[in-house]
C-alpha cells in the first residue's frame, strides 16, 4: 500500500482582487488523518482545498504535498461532475484516459480496479447505467469511485453531501468512514455541518474571520468504529455544542 | 402519427380552401394557382423537376457538408485558441451580415456558372449558425467540470474532444438544423445566378409568368426542407438513445 500524503502549510495567503480571503495561514496535516475543516460560508474553506489542489495559485506563502503527481490525491466536488454521456463505469474510467501515470495500466487491472472501487461503493450491479438513471446518493458514490479509483494518498473533499437528504448522507457518511479506515488515505473534509465534522473526523480546523484565521484547532476523541449510536450521544453533542459555540464567539 | 395529424388536417383544409377560391374565380390563377394544376404541373414537368430537384439537392448536401465540417472546425480552432476567435471571428459575423444575394454575382465571377457557385453560396450562408451554435456549446461546459480535468492534468485536446465536444452536442445539432433550412436558400439564391436546379426553373419561370411552375418548385423545396427536418431528428433520436448527451448529470 502507497503511504498517506501529509501536508505542509506554510503562511500561505490568497488574494482576489476584491478581497484576502487567506492571510498568513500555517497548518500540518498528518499522514493517514481524517481532517474536516468547518467555518462560516465564505470564511475560505473551498479556496484552502483548492490550492492544496491545485486548482488555485497562492498569492504568497508555502504549500507542500508529500508527492505532487496528479494521481496521488483526488478531489471530491460538492457536485457529484459526471459527465452524462457516459455510463457509470465509463466515468470511474475517466482518471485512466487522462492522467499520464494511469495510461500506461493495462486493461484487465483497470477492469479490475473500477469494479473494485463500484463494488466498495456499492454500485457493481449499476455500472452499465447513465447518471439520469441515477439518484443523487448514487451519484456522488460514483463520484466517489472516480476519485478512489487512481488509489490516491489523499482524498480533499468539498461539501460533498451537501446536497443530499439526510439518510443518504448519513449512509455516506458511514461508507467514507469505513473506506478511511480500510484505505488509510488523508482526507481534508470540507463541511458545513458540525455534526457530521464531528461524527467523521479525528480533528476540526475552524477557519473564521477575515483572511480564514484558525479560531480553533480541535481533537475530536471519539471510538474509531463509527456506529450509528454515535449520532445520537451525548459525547458527540458535547463537542458539537463546543464548535458551535466557538462558532459563535 | 398522432401529433402530426393537426399539421396535415389544416395543409389539406388550406389546399382545399385554396382550391375553390381559384375555381371559383375569387382569386386569379395567374396569381395563385389551383393546387390541382400545381399537382398537374409537376406530373407533366416531371422529368425536369426531378433532374432539378436531385441538381439543388445534391448542391444543398455540398454547401451543408461543408458547413459542418468546415464550421465545426472552425468553432474548435476558436475554443482552443483564443487568439485565432478574435483575430477571425469578427469577419465571420461581417460575412454574416452581407446579403448573399448582394455576394452572389461576385461568386459567379470567381467560380463561373454552375454548381461551384451554388455550393459556395448554400456554403456563406449556412456556415455560420454551425459556428455561432458550437463555439457556444464548447463554451457552456461547466466550471466544476473544467476543474476536474484540470485535475487530471488533461492536455487541451482531451479536454476539447472528451469534455467540451460531447457537452455541446445539443448547441451542434441546433446549428445543424438552422443551417439545413438556410443551406436550401443559399442554394436557391446561388441557382438564381449561377443556374441549374430549381432556383434557375424557378428564375426562368418567372420570366414566362408560369406560377404554376415556381409554386410546383417551391412544393419541392418545401418537401427537401422536412425531408432534412425529419432525417436530422432520426439521427438524432438515434443517437440519444445510445448516448444521452443531452440529458444531465
Amino acid at each position: 500500500m502507497k503511504e498517506a500524503l501529509g501536508i505542509r502549510i506554510q503562511n500561505l495567503s490568497k488574494s482576489f482582487p476584491k478581497r484576502d480571503v487567506i492571510q498568513g495561514l500555517n497548518l500540518n496535516i498528518e499522514p493517514g488523518s481524517f481532517v474536516s475543516i468547518v467555518g462560516p460560508s465564505g470564511c475560505g474553506k473551498s479556496t484552502l482545498l483548492r490550492l492544496i489542489a491545485g486548482l488555485e495559485s497562492p498569492t504568497q506563502g508555502e504549500l507542500h504535498l508529500s508527492s505532487q503527481a496528479p494521481a496521488s490525491f483526488s478531489f471530491v466536488f460538492q457536485e457529484p461532475n459526471l459527465l452524462a454521456w457516459r455510463t457509470v463505469y465509463e466515468n470511474v474510467a475517466l482518471p485512466f484516459e487522462l492522467i499520464e501515470s494511469l495510461r500506461q495500466v493495462s486493461e484487465d487491472e483497470k477492469r479490475t480496479r473500477i469494479m473494485d472501487c463500484l463494488r466498495k461503493v456499492k454500485l457493481a450491479e449499476s455500472s452499465s447505467l447513465f447518471p439520469h438513471e441515477l439518484s443523487g446518493g448514487m451519484k456522488m458514490r460514483v463520484s466517489l469511485a472516480r476519485a478512489l479509483v487512481s488509489s490516491p494518498r489523499l482524498l480533499l473533499m468539498d461539501e460533498p453531501f451537501a446536497a443530499l437528504d439526510e439518510n443518504t448522507r448519513f449512509e455516506m457518511q458511514n461508507q467514507l468512514h469505513q473506506l478511511w479506515q480500510s484505505e488509510r488515505m488523508t482526507i481534508l473534509f470540507v463541511t458545513h455541518s458540525l455534526f457530521e465534522s464531528t461524527y467523521l473526523s479525528e480533528r476540526i480546523l475552524m477557519l473564521k474571520g477575515e483572511g480564514a484565521k484558525l479560531a480553533l484547532d480541535y481533537k475530536v476523541e471519539l471510538p474509531l468504529e463509527r456506529t450509528e449510536d454515535l449520532r445520537t450521544s451525548e459525547v458527540l453533542n458535547r463537542i458539537v455544542r463546543l464548535l458551535s459555540e466557538r462558532l459563535r464567539e | 402519427m398522432k401529433r402530426y395529424l393537426p399539421s396535415f388536417l389544416s395543409f389539406l383544409i388550406l389546399t382545399v380552401l385554396v382550391e375553390l377560391l381559384v375555381r371559383q374565380g375569387v382569386v386569379s390563377e395567374s396569381l395563385l394557382p389551383s393546387p390541382s394544376a400545381v399537382f398537374k404541373t409537376l406530373g407533366e414537368f416531371h422529368e425536369e423537376f426531378r433532374q432539378a430537384f436531385f441538381e439543388t439537392l445534391l448542391n444543398v448536401l455540398a454547401g451543408l457538408g461543408l458547413s459542418i465540417v468546415l464550421g465545426s472546425l472552425v468553432a474548435f480552432v476558436f475554443s482552443l485558441s483564443d487568439l485565432m476567435k478574435k483575430a477571425i471571428l469578427p469577419f465571420a459575423i461581417f460575412f454574416q451580415t452581407v446579403p448573399i444575394i448582394a455576394i452572389a454575382p461576385l461568386l459567379v465571377i470567381y467560380f463561373g456558372f454552375g454548381s461551384p457557385t451554388v455550393i459556395a453560396s448554400s456554403f456563406i450562408v449556412s456556415v455560420f449558425p454551425i459556428i455561432a451554435n458550437t463555439l457556444m456549446g464548447l463554451e457552456n461546459t461547466s466550471e466544476s467540470q473544467k476543474d476536474l480535468f484540470l485535475l487530471y492534468q488533461a492536455s487541451r485536446l482531451q479536454t476539447l474532444l472528451k469534455l467540451k465536444i460531447p457537452q455541446a452536442y445539443s448547441h451542434i445539432y441546433s446549428g445543424i438544423k438552422v443551417s439545413a433550412g438556410l443551406a436550401i436558400i443559399g442554394a436557391i439564391a446561388g441557382e438564381f445566378v449561377g443556374g441549374g436546379g430549381l432556383g434557375a426553373m424557378i428564375d426562368s419561370a418567372r420570366t414566362q409568368q408560369r406560377v404554376d411552375i415556381v409554386f410546383g418548385a417551391l412544393l419541392l423545396l418545401s418537401f427537401m426542407g422536412l425531408a432534412f427536418i425529419a432525417t436530422l431528428a432520426l439521427v438524432n433520436k438515434t443517437i440519444l438513445s445510445r448516448r444521452p448527451f443531452a440529458s444531465l448529470s
